[in-house]
């Protein structure tokens, strides 16, 4: 720590030079920042924590199969279950094809399923008594500006009405929270009654999308979903059981190799910044090369003289990737803003600082390692000579 | 008033660079070749033009000494554009394959607002009514040229990862298909049987899911289908399994409904009146496009999105380029501080100066810029990769490195070495020659 001005000083012996080299930093580690937070929100779903005692039964063939409401009953009958809910996918969008709602027709009993949605008593009674109620996510009312009371027309792009007309007009009950860390997207929702909805669609009735089934213990998953799968076996409508967080993850491998895709740009900027910053680097000790030999001439040990240059080299990268990573912090959310939604970017994590400032600490010993050697190495006569 | 000065002079600079920056960006290549044209006879005709490739002379000579720290300015712009080109490939490909899907002359019905084939039901009357529009071409024994086809999806396990399952399109067609869409050939087995459980697998499909090869068995909806032949068709059916429409249907037990309707119409002028046939019949709700339009719109979102993400990434990785290139430019203009002064101490003026150290700096970004568009094309162009499209199933497609992009990228390229040169180069002209001489 006694060192830290000297190392300062000469970090900053030629500003300029500091300055180019410290931009560049900053711009790899804005993209790094930026980049990671799509990464990480893709694999979300792995990650919550909220879920581990939930599964996802759907059939095993696509998920556009329905699956018969009779299950349902045989499913909460096997041990294990708690509870068991089900789901149908409803494709609501609200006056423009661009304005796509995340609408679900969820069973009664659906909200018991999610204890990381808060839902005010009184709503949840309201909405129970409506048969044409909904209840919404805070995010998804704040975006369109809905309140308790409003009615809200839907169109749907799969079901239409008995009567023909695809737009479904709902009374909105209520508008729930959802506690931190639970899957992305569930305060986006629109929850809707799936009576009303299987009763006054024009087709599928007494179908629905997927169960949701609740678990006594976590633990139990694999026998459960061996289980739940068992009752269909050989059936029309063969299902596929899986813990929530395996299947919406593999609705996002669906899209491609996110992971691939980002891991290659971060290769290929961190190539460039790596020998970016070596070039710098080895330019300021050439430079310093008489200062360094003076150094060891007043007694300072070759170690320390090695541990200087790292130090130098790794704090460059330090000051460079904080105010990139920090950077990256705070324009997330303003590009969001900024889209009116159309792009999403998840804000930087902690597993995105850990990781950058591992990549900080790890690219400055990389790229300090060869000039510090050098350092270490120099010969007082010789260097003092100018040889 | 020096300081001001010099502030002026800076601002002056930027407000060059960015103006230069805007104009670049639109400009054409013949204008671009006019450019070059006439920097050549400038170069070759005048005093200064000849000065000035005396100087540049003498800088890449030197280039050799300098070769860590050129090197910086070619790798971090060959980056850049390496990454710019592979984005943008991803898009065009992505957008080339469902454009060049359907034609003008074949229009696709669904029901009204569906969006996509997937959410669209059409009863078997509506069908029929749609098939007898007028409008509708006819195959020479008289039937009209028109297949009511079934889309649904399966979970299929990826080649590259079997642990991913993705959602195949699964179109069931009518026997008209193959009139319809005359780019789909067998290239592999045979066509499926109608009324039996065949399926025929299209190129992109089998290359990018297991277990699709001819002769292998399938369950799908409970039932064993075998897959009989492989067809290409060069656009997003390649991406499709395709079965007997009645089979299908049956399958997924949906009645004697379809979920669109295809028909060939007699010319890609009877579209209005096909299209007006169907809108004001009352016994019908329906939206009518063009497969062309259909397709291309299918393609829109996604292509700026990656547009978007594409071009946000490159400006960044730009960024940190052009730093990248000005510090090896200054510490370049620093070493030859004592040349450059003696140059200017003997006559040489400072034009040519700053056009040297200008031409020195896009030169090896031009380096970086093809460097990088070559790395691009030899990996992705051709590289197979599919997506969730519109339709809630896999598009598989190929990345389209274009000579287009390639182009872009090379403006990209000089873009940054421009950048990056001009104010090192403007502080070569400017340090005054005494201190220059003096300093060691």
């Amino acid at each position: 720590m006694k060192y830290l001005h000297l190392i300062w000083a000469a970090l900053f012996r030629r500003k300029t030079r500091t300055l180019l080299t410290l931009v560049s930093i900053i711009a790899a580690f804005l993209l790094f920042g930026m980049l990671d937070a799509v990464r990480t929100a893709f694999d979300s779903g792995n990650q919550s924590i909220a879920g581990v005692d939930r599964l996802v039964t759907s059939s095993r063939y696509s998920i556009i199969q329905p699956l018969p409401e009779s299950l349902k009953t045989r499913i909460a009958a096997i041990p294990g279950v708690r509870d068991v809910g089900h789901a149908n996918w409803f494709g609501g969008i609200y006056q423009d094809p661009k304005n796509f709602v995340f609408s679900y027709a969820v069973s009664p009993n659906y909200l018991d399923l999610y204890p990381e949605i808060h839902l005010p008593a009184g709503q949840r009674k309201a909405f129970d008594d409506n048969r044409t109620g909904a209840v919404i996510g805070d995010k998804l009312a704040q975006k369109y500006g809905w309140k308790v009371g409003d009615k809200i027309p839907l169109q749907s792009t799969i079901f239409p009405q008995k009567n023909g007309s695809k737009t479904w007009t709902f009374d909105i009950e209520g508008i729930f929270t959802v506690e931190k860390g639970a899957a992305n997207g569930l305060d986006q929702m629109f929850m809707l009654h799936w009576k009303y909805f299987d009763e006054a669609n024009a087709f599928g009735n007494g179908t629905v999308g997927w169960y949701i089934d609740r678990l006594a213990d976590p633990a139990l998953g694999d026998r459960v979903a061996h289980a739940i799968d068992a009752l269909s076996a050989n059936s029309d409508h063969e299902t596929k059981t899986q813990t929530e967080q395996a299947f919406s993850a593999s609705f996002a491998k669906q899209l491609g190799d996110i992971g691939l895709i980002v891991g290659s740009i971060m290769g290929a900027v961190f190539f460039t910044l790596i020998l970016l910053t070596a070039n710098t680097m080895a330019q300021a000790v050439r430079e310093r090369t008489s200062e360094l030999a003076v150094l060891k001439t007043m007694g300072f040990s070759s170690r320390s003289v090695l541990g200087l240059v790292l130090a130098e080299s790794v704090l460059l990268l330090l000051i460079g990737g904080v105010i990139g990573l920090g950077l990256a912090a705070v324009l997330a959310p303003a590009i969001g803003k900024g889209s009116g939604g159309m792009i999403n970017l998840p804000p930087v994590g902690a597993g995105s600082w850990a990781m950058g400032l591992g990549l900080m600490v790890l690219i400055g010993l990389v790229v300090g390692a060869l000039p510090a050697w050098r350092a270490m190495r120099l010969n007082i006569v010789d260097a003092l000579a100018g040889r | 008033m020096r300081k001001f000065k010099s502030f002026l002079r800076g601002l002056g600079l930027v407000a060059i660079v960015i103006a230069g920056l805007v104009i670049w960006s639109r400009l054409p290549w013949p204008a671009v070749l006019l450019l070059v044209v006439l920097l050549a006879l400038w170069l070759v005709l005048t005093r200064r033009g000849r000065q000035t490739l005396s100087i540049t002379g003498v800088g890449i000579s030197t280039l050799r000494q300098r070769i860590g720290a050129s090197l910086v300015v070619v790798v971090g712009i060959a980056g850049v554009v390496g990454v710019l080109v592979a984005m943008l490939a991803m898009g065009e490909g992505f957008q080339s394959t469902l454009q060049q899907t359907g034609s003008d002359d074949t229009a696709i019905v669904l029901r009204g607002g569906s969006n996509a084939e997937l959410n669209s039901v059409l009863d078997r009357d509506s069908v029929n009514v749609v098939i007898q529009a007028p409008g509708v071409a006819r195959s020479a024994d008289g039937k009209p040229v028109a297949s009511a086809e079934q889309s649904v999806v399966a979970n299929l396990p990826k080649r590259s990862d079997a642990s991913v399952e993705a959602n195949v399109p699964i179109r069931g067609v009518g026997d008209e298909a193959w009139t319809l869409r005359p780019n789909v050939k067998i290239v592999q087995g045979r066509r499926f049987k109608p009324g039996l459980r065949e399926l025929v697998v299209g190129q992109g499909a089998m290359r990018q899911f297991a277990g699709l090869d001819v002769g292998r068995q399938l369950r799908l909806a409970g039932q064993e289908w075998s897959i009989v032949g492989e067809f290409t068709s060069g656009d997003s059916h390649d991406s499709e399994l395709w079965g007997d429409a009645q089979t299908v249907a049956s399958a997924y037990r949906r009645g004697s409904s379809a979920q669109s309707v295809t028909v060939r119409l007699t010319s890609p002028q009877a579209f209005d009146a096909f299209k007006a046939a169907l809108s004001s019949d009352p016994r019908l709700k329906v939206d009518v496009s063009t497969t062309r339009e259909y397709f291309s719109k299918q393609s829109e979102n996604l292509t700026k999105v990656i547009r978007v993400v594409g071009i946000t990434v490159g400006v960044i990785m730009a960024i940190g380029a052009i730093f990248g290139a000005l510090n090896t430019m200054f510490a370049a203009i620093a070493a030859r501080a004592r040349e450059i002064a003696t140059l200017r101490a003997i006559g040489f003026r400072g034009l040519p100066v700053v056009v040297s150290v200008l031409m020195e700096t896009m030169l090896l970004a031009l380096l970086g810029g093809v460097l990088g568009g070559l790395i691009s094309w030899l990996i992705f162009n051709g590289y197979t990769a599919s997506t969730l499209g519109a339709n809630f199933s896999q598009v598989v497609f190929q990345f389209k490195v274009s000579p287009e992009l390639l182009w872009l990228g090379i403006k990209w390229a000089m873009a940054i070495g421009f950048v990056g040169g001009l104010f090192p180069a403007v502080r070569a002209a400017r340090l005054p020659v005494t201190t220059a001489l003096r300093e060691l």
